[in-house]
């Protein structure tokens, strides 16, 4: 949770994004992220990012699934309460597989989607700075921090040389925080904030 | 420099091995005819007929699947597999000669093995005065087998042709808005027929009359699907080989790891899919525990083929899910090629003691006659979709769909 500075600029083809993503990464500055209308193949690769660990994440859910529902049943059926179901084993596998599978299903879905709502931090009323309202909408928004040595004034030339179409700059929280969107409609900070 | 690697070549190393693979094969037939298929015992012969019938079958079943996936992805409106059709073509172009050969084993074994009143394979063609088989007796037999059989093997053999012969004209020069659009329109009829006729085939009445009906007594709603399944599954796993082996000559230079990927992605969700219904055959069936039900299941579980029981179940299931679920895993050339083998190995296991296991309750046959087969199979695919890969270039330069192919990106 901190307030940090950034220089955004907007572009309005993938065609440009691209070699701007290239030409920004190799002046050494550094991308906070780059806000997309819709999913781009390649952006990830291109920002140098990582593959994400959620499939792991999701294997180990569903093995713990597959583990609770046969000790459960297992437990159930041969030391808690034994039944006999026409002559059938106390522990008798096939008929468990389904609900095994079911469950294991259940476990990695919900623990997936869980666990990537907590990565992007989404949840009811929890609120971010949104860069540029249109990033929803037709434009790719691409935030460069700056640090404390970089030249405001050069970076946005620098943005609008590789392509952007609107260049400005803002101080932002980078954290999340409680609030309403129909409440709060100030998406641009003031042109000289003060910053300890 | 592309022409050269757009134009593939049977190599001298290719045609030796495809040659020597083939010259095992037919020396293993040639012995088991006179060992077994000569013999007096009637058991033995149907030993040695069912060995040649299983393989038969399997191997048709499997080059037939590449034309289904072409019409499939065809009627998708996919192409992300155009880069690389022309390899499912060309492993489609054996279907008349396996399909020729298929056709004449089996015709021999409903007609050439009967002894009197006792057929030791197909139990149907002699019902005598079984009630059960005399019910069947409308559907179950010789007639209908002919009728059925030589409708399947030429039918998919005419389709499977016309939709290569679409494919072959998106090679000379480029289409205009129209003539794509025509050709595709094309595509799409013969496509469908291609998958309405699969269906009706491969999907359900092929496996019963062919493989099913040696218990004759015994019946499944699953059993289709299953083998459909098991073949489908193989011949993606023929595909990725082929195309793999084309990369590591330097050719099909528009086929990434991207599109190896999403055959991967086939070989896996086909795999989990033929234990979806492996598992809801045998679990109806143990559940309801009705002994005119189970007697299929009473020698695989509990008698002699319980070994190979639980192999089929590893290999096709376990293995390919924990190996084949790693996205890494799906674009690493080495191992989607011993999945790719492994996978093959497994169903042509399924199929082994899907018909022997039928044949021969008491006892394993698996020797060196089955492999034999394997290997006059193995030859006649290397050198057959060789030769056929050589006829086009390897990849069609007019096909509408190519640039959306090359730029696929999973």
């Amino acid at each position: 949770m901190a307030l940090k500075r950034f220089v955004v600029g907007c572009f309005e083809d993938e065609e440009v994004l691209f070699p701007a993503v290239k030409k920004v990464r190799t002046a050494g500055y550094k991308i906070q992220d780059v806000y997309t209308p819709y999913a781009v193949h390649g952006l990830d690769k291109a920002l140098g990012m990582r593959d994400t660990s959620l499939h792991t994440a999701g294997f180990i859910y569903g093995i713990t699934g597959t583990a609770t529902a046969l000790s459960c049943m297992g437990w159930i059926f041969t030391k808690d309460w034994p039944l006999n179901i026409g002559g059938k084993p106390n522990f008798p596998l096939p008929a468990f597989i389904p609900i095994t599978f079911e469950l294991t299903v259940l476990f990695a879905a919900v623990g997936m989607v869980l666990t990537f709502c907590y990565l992007c931090q989404l949840a009811p009323f929890v609120r971010h700075h949104h860069f540029h309202p249109r990033a929803t909408d037709d434009l790719f928004v691409m935030a460069v921090e700056c640090t404390p040595k970089t030249n405001v004034e050069d970076l946005k030339g620098f943005l609008q040389s590789a392509g952007a179409i609107e260049v400005n700059y803002q101080v932002a929280e980078t954290g999340w925080w409680f609030g309403r969107y129909d409440k709060e409609q100030k998406l641009y900070a003031d042109e000289h904030p003060v910053i300890a | 420099m592309s022409s050269i690697r757009e134009q593939f070549e049977v190599t001298g190393k290719m045609r030796t091995w495809s040659m020597g693979l083939i010259a095992i094969g037919i020396l293993a037939f040639i012995i088991g005819l006179i060992t077994k298929g000569f013999s007096s015992d009637p058991h033995q012969q149907a030993i040695f007929w069912g060995t040649v019938m299983y393989n038969s079958i399997f191997f048709l079943l499997v080059c037939n699947a590449s034309m289904f996936f072409i019409c499939v992805t065809t009627l998708a409106k996919g192409g992300w597999q155009t880069v690389f059709r022309r390899v499912p073509e060309a492993i489609s172009a054996v279907v008349p000669i396996f399909g020729l050969i298929a056709a004449f084993v089996l015709l021999f074994v409903v007609f050439g093995l009967g002894h009197g009143d006792h057929h030791p394979i197909y139990h149907w063609v002699t019902p005598g005065k079984d009630e059960i088989l005399l019910k069947k007796s409308g559907f179950l037999n010789p007639t209908f087998f002919v009728i059925w059989t030589v409708l399947s093997i030429v039918l998919w053999s005419w389709l499977g042709m016309k939709m290569r012969q679409l494919s072959r004209q998106a090679d000379n020069g480029d289409m205009s808005f129209e003539e794509g659009n025509n050709w595709f329109h094309r595509n799409l009829i013969y496509g469908s027929m291609f998958t309405v006729w699969f269906g009706l085939t491969v999907g359900s009445v092929t496996p019963w009359v062919w493989i099913m009906s040696i218990d004759a007594h015994w019946y499944s709603t699953m059993f289709s699907w299953y083998t459909f399944a098991s073949s489908f599954v193989s011949g993606i796993s023929l595909i990725v080989l082929w195309v793999i082996f084309l990369k590591n000559r330097g050719q099909l230079q528009f086929t990434t790891e991207e599109h190896l990927h999403d055959l991967g992605k086939f070989m896996f969700a086909f795999s989990v899919f033929w234990t979806y219904l492996w598992f809801s055959q045998y679990m109806l069936i143990w559940y309801s525990n009705i002994p005119e039900e189970t007697i299929y299941f009473k020698h695989r579980v509990q008698g002699a083929w319980h070994g190979i029981f639980i192999l089929n179940l590893v290999i096709n299931f376990v293995c390919p899910l924990l190996i084949l679920m790693k996205r890494s895993s799906k674009r690493n050339y080495t191992l989607l090629t011993f999945m790719a083998v492994l996978i093959i190995f497994g169903h042509w296991i399924d199929f082994f003691q899907m018909i022997m296991g039928s044949i021969s309750k008491d006892h394993v046959t698996l020797g060196w006659l089955d492999f034999g087969m394997l290997a006059l199979y193995a030859g006649m695919i290397i050198l057959f979709v060789g030769r056929e890969l050589t006829k086009a270039p390897l990849v069609a330069s007019a096909n509408p769909f190519l640039k959306e192919s090359i730029i696929h990106h999973t």
